[in-house]
């Protein structure tokens, strides 16, 4: 009868040369996908839930306006503000904004120029509705309300 | 001593796997996965830039919901509290065809009217306004037989011919008429 408890004579350690490239494969994946918020948001973002979303078709005709409440409200008080870009903006700016957006954009895009509300929940209609009038006036009439998912049932 | 040297030739590369953990990990906890879905919403132009046109619609034809300032819904000229509920309204006003005398006469001549207040949240008018587009897209998607989901991906991606004719097949006759009133 043979002894089955033989001593193995191979390494009983676990080859760990590969794992670099395990983890520099997964390094890349999140470099590539990862994109760098452009600027600070200074105003609260606390999105309303939807169901009925819609991709956006040209990411490169947005443009963002964000709307809430300044995190800062020491500084800027509690009342909704806008924000575009770094700057906190008023109502009757969002026109001469809209015009700066569309000159980044070639001549034939113009018109299809898509404004992004990215709103907080708490944002009263009564500044989203002013905003709704300028866009119009300016002729941006494309919005995208951003929302935040929920599940379909 | 030159024993010694001829073992270091080789550049020890165990703590490479270290370095890039760390630089995975950053980038785990920086990334914000961009999400580019929205609901949408066409604007009609200014009211100065064009005339007024006076366009008389039938009462019956209108489906109104009115929100005010503490985000109570009527529906109506009926009280109503909960928002999922319009969806189910809006299907039946839109496919009423005659059937009931105080809903729509067809559904090209139906029309979604909702109105807010300068003081309504953000977050009804959402909800609200989600559960009209929802109504809608229910009603296309079940004329193409797909899903409301799968609807939706092709009402975004028109490029497609294949997807354009679908959409275009299931909108015929029933125009998605949701009319935004400018808050009082």
């Amino acid at each position: 009868m043979a002894k089955f408890t033989k001593k193995s004579k191979t390494s009983q350690e676990i080859p760990t040369a590969a794992l670099p490239d395990i983890i520099f494969m997964l390094l890349f994946f999140f470099m590539v996908t990862t994109v760098m918020r452009e600027n600070t948001i200074n105003v609260k973002q606390k999105m309303p839930d939807a169901t009925e979303l819609r991709k956006l078709q040209r990411k490169s005709l947005v443009s963002y306006l964000y709307m809430g409440e300044p995190k800062n409200t020491v500084l800027y008080g509690d009342e909704p503000k806008i924000q575009t870009n770094d700057v906190f903006i008023e109502v009757k700016d969002v026109i001469l904004w809209v015009s700066k957006e569309k000159d980044k954009l070639s001549e034939n895009e113009r018109d299809q120029i898509t404004i992004a509300f990215k709103a907080d929940e708490d944002v009263k209609m009564g500044l989203i509705s002013d905003v709704q009038l300028k866009l119009r006036k300016a002729n941006a009439l494309k919005v995208m309300f951003y929302v935040r998912q929920i599940a379909d049932i | 001593m030159a024993k010694g040297r001829r073992e270091m030739r080789g550049i020890d590369s165990s703590s490479m796997a270290d370095i890039a953990f760390l630089l995975l990990i950053f980038f785990l906890v920086t990334t914000t996965i961009a999400n580019d879905k929205g609901l949408t919403l066409k604007l009609p132009p200014h009211p100065d830039d064009k005339e007024d046109i006076e366009i008389k619609f039938k009462e019956k034809n209108i489906f109104k919901i009115l929100i005010n300032s503490s985000d109570k819904l009527l529906v109506e000229n009926e009280g109503l509290d909960d928002p999922k509920k319009i969806r189910q309204m809006v299907k039946e006003h839109v496919l009423n065809r005659g059937a009931n005398p105080n809903l729509s006469e067809s559904p090209d001549k139906a029309i979604v009217s909702l109105k807010a207040n300068r003081g309504t949240s953000y977050k009804m008018f959402i909800a609200v306004y989600n559960e009209c587009q929802g109504a809608y897209y229910d009603i296309y998607a079940e004329r193409a037989g797909v899903t409301n989901k799968r609807w939706r991906e092709i009402a975004s991606d028109l490029g497609n011919p294949e997807n354009k004719a679908i959409y275009l097949k299931a909108r015929e006759g029933i125009p998605m008429a949701i009319s935004i009133a400018e808050p009082n």
